[in-house]
């Protein structure tokens, strides 16, 4: 009778229970990282700071902007031009705006900081080891660490595109939209095209962090694999601008993240999209594979 | 022994870092049940043999098995059934010792996520840091640390426990906290392997034990067998040290040395009354005559070098 009345009181406490098979398994890991991901005070500092450039950016630009008529006083050069001129004409440009103002510096460290932070952090902190013997599996460990820093990409662009978006619609007109070669769609036809944008710049930022990835997984400075990855963005873009590396620009890394202007006229330039994905995707195979190549021959020494 | 038999086994098992030999050809035999005492000096291999045991380091030649699984290529299949604590603890600093097992615990496949409250709540008690375990991981104290990496090591029931050093840089509280859970794990009939560079704590706990030095296995078996190398030596103290040598070289004692007014030699076969009769016989005046077996530690120190990183 013993047995009967104390099982209620420690169930399955001695032993391991059955296990969670593959899905769960997998799935109960993935969220443990995410939880890990977000509820770490530095990450949440850092989406405070991507919400905190969209509302500067739209705040700014209100003020800028001369009373009655178009343009937002001069912004930067390169692709942010041609949007600075819509805004005033219609808030959904703020979206675009803020997305092309971020995706130089801030969005690339928001980035850089998570992925370098992967697997140097865990090598750092020495966590690496311990999930190692429990043991994770090195390549699902690694597999867990990508798709954590895609969500994160994915969280932190809607963020940017998100918050533009609503300080748009509150400090600017908002119609139907005017796009780039002229062409005026309805406000619903122009959310969608935002939504396209913010897709495209998830697709970006996805790859930046399989290149991050990779590169966190040959140290274990956290911040040495954060400073390499912003080294070669920074490098990456000022080469882009030297008309006479014209030829190889296609194949920077940071060469197409602005080609999604292209979804702002109509007809829609489909080809330099499609270039772009295919960039982002040959960047984030190439560079998960050194990842898994490294990750999984190496010695653990941290 | 059959691997069946053996929790831990290697043969060959041999590191190299840049030309260096770190682990030199070690053949490592753990049997079941066993609480083994992995010996030697700072820098004489044993992290580095644990490393690859646990797959955290790749074989530069040489095989291993962990319950008759080779590793590293069964790594993830035995180790849900070993606990380890790899050099010094290691956790998030910014997570509750509790959220830190429980991440842990996330990672392994294996495990029932339904019992998982259940079994971090076991591990923390079995540990004493129930009270802790709110607490954030930084603001534990180093004892308290090492107990939740042991705590780490429990989350599953397990076969086999590696400890790397468990006291480094504890208090003796915190020693003897680790040794008392150690004896508690043995009890359980989990084999224990732990690792340390000081013969005391191996001592009071181990029923075998291995000893290395600069990479190499120079000992391996039960504790008793680890005494019976030792070779008693006898001192005889008189104020005629010349006198009492001549009568211990006649006698064909080995490896004499003379102090102020002490004579010692290896005592080997002959028996100490002989000498003593010996002695008087000749006129030398005994003071003292004793008869003494080394002391583990000096036997430990003989087969591992004194002081530290000496071999390197």
């Amino acid at each position: 009778m013993s047995t009967i009345s104390e099982a209620p009181a420690a169930p399955a406490a001695t032993d391991g229970g059955e296990p969670a098979g593959y899905v769960r398994g997998n799935l109960r890991f993935f969220l443990n990282e995410l939880r890990l991901l977000f509820f770490r005070r530095r990450n949440q500092l850092l989406l405070a700071v991507v919400v905190l450039f969209p509302l500067l950016i739209g705040i700014g630009l209100k003020l800028a902007a001369p009373k009655g008529q178009g343009g937002g006083g001069g912004g930067p050069a390169s692709g942010g031009a041609a949007f600075f001129n819509q805004l005033a004409g219609n808030g959904v440009f703020l979206t675009f705006i803020a997305l092309s103002l971020l995706l130089i510096l801030v969005l690339p460290v928001v980035m850089a900081v998570i992925s370098g932070d992967s697997v140097a952090g865990e090598a750092g902190y020495g966590t690496l080891r311990y999930l190692l013997t429990v043991p994770a599996g090195r390549t699902r460990l690694l597999a867990v660490k990508y798709l954590a820093i895609v969500v994160w990409a994915v969280v932190a662009t809607f963020v940017v595109a998100v918050v533009a978006l609503i300080v748009g619609v509150i400090l600017f007109p908002v119609g139907p939209v005017t796009l780039l070669s002229g062409t005026t769609v309805s406000l619903g036809a122009g959310l969608v095209r935002v939504l396209f944008v913010t897709l495209f710049v998830c697709a970006a930022m996805a790859a930046l962090g399989a290149i991050g990835l990779a590169i966190s997984t040959f140290t274990e400075h956290a911040i040495g694999a954060i400073a390499a990855i912003m080294i070669l963005v920074v490098a990456s873009e000022v080469v882009d601008q030297i008309p006479q590396f014209a030829t190889v620009a296609p194949y920077l890394p940071t060469h197409w993240w602005n080609s999604f202007d292209s979804l702002l006229r109509t007809p829609v330039d489909t080809t330099t999209l499609w270039h772009g994905l295919l960039s982002f995707a040959v960047y984030a195979a190439v560079f998960c594979a050194i990842a898994w190549a490294k990750f999984t021959s190496a010695d653990v020494t941290s | 022994m059959t691997t069946e038999t053996l929790a831990i086994s290697s043969e060959g098992l041999t590191k190299q870092f840049r030309g260096q030999l770190a682990v030199d050809h070690i053949d490592l035999a753990v049997p079941r049940g066993a609480v083994y005492g992995f010996l030697g000096p700072n820098g004489s291999g044993k992290t580095t043999t644990i490393r690859m045991l646990l797959g955290l380091a790749y074989p530069t030649s040489g095989t291993a098995e962990l319950l008759g699984v080779p590793v590293p290529d069964g790594a993830v299949s035995v180790l849900s059934r070993v606990g380890s604590l790899v050099e010094g603890p290691a956790f998030y600093p910014y997570l509750s010792g509790w959220d830190n097992l429980a991440r842990y615990d996330s990672a392994d496949r294996s495990a029932s996520p339904k019992s998982a409250a259940a079994r971090i709540g076991q591990a923390m008690e079995r540990v004493g840091l129930t009270a802790a375990a709110k607490k954030r991981y930084r603001n534990y104290s180093l004892g308290m640390k090492q107990r939740l990496a042991i705590a780490a090591g429990l989350l599953r029931p397990r076969e086999l426990i590696i400890l790397d050093e468990p006291t480094n840089g504890l208090d003796p509280q915190g020693t003897r906290e680790v040794r008392t859970l150690v004896r508690q794990i043995a009890a359980d009939g989990i084999t224990v392997f732990v690792s340390s560079h000081l013969l005391a704590e191996v001592e009071q706990v181990c029923s075998h034990v291995g000893v290395m030095r600069a990479g190499k296995l120079v000992f391996q078996g039960s504790l008793p067998e680890l005494r019976h190398t030792g070779a008693a030596r006898i001192t005889v103290r008189t104020a005629d040290v010349a006198a009492a040598a001549k009568v211990f070289g006649k006698l064909g004692l080995v490896d004499p040395a003379q102090g102020e007014d002490t004579i010692t030699a290896e005592l080997g076969a002959t028996q100490p009354e002989l000498i003593c009769a010996e002695l008087v016989h000749a006129g030398v005046g005994v003071r003292g005559l004793s008869v003494e077996s080394p002391s583990l530690e000096e036997l430990f120190v003989g087969l591992t070098g004194e002081g530290f990183d000496v071999d390197h």
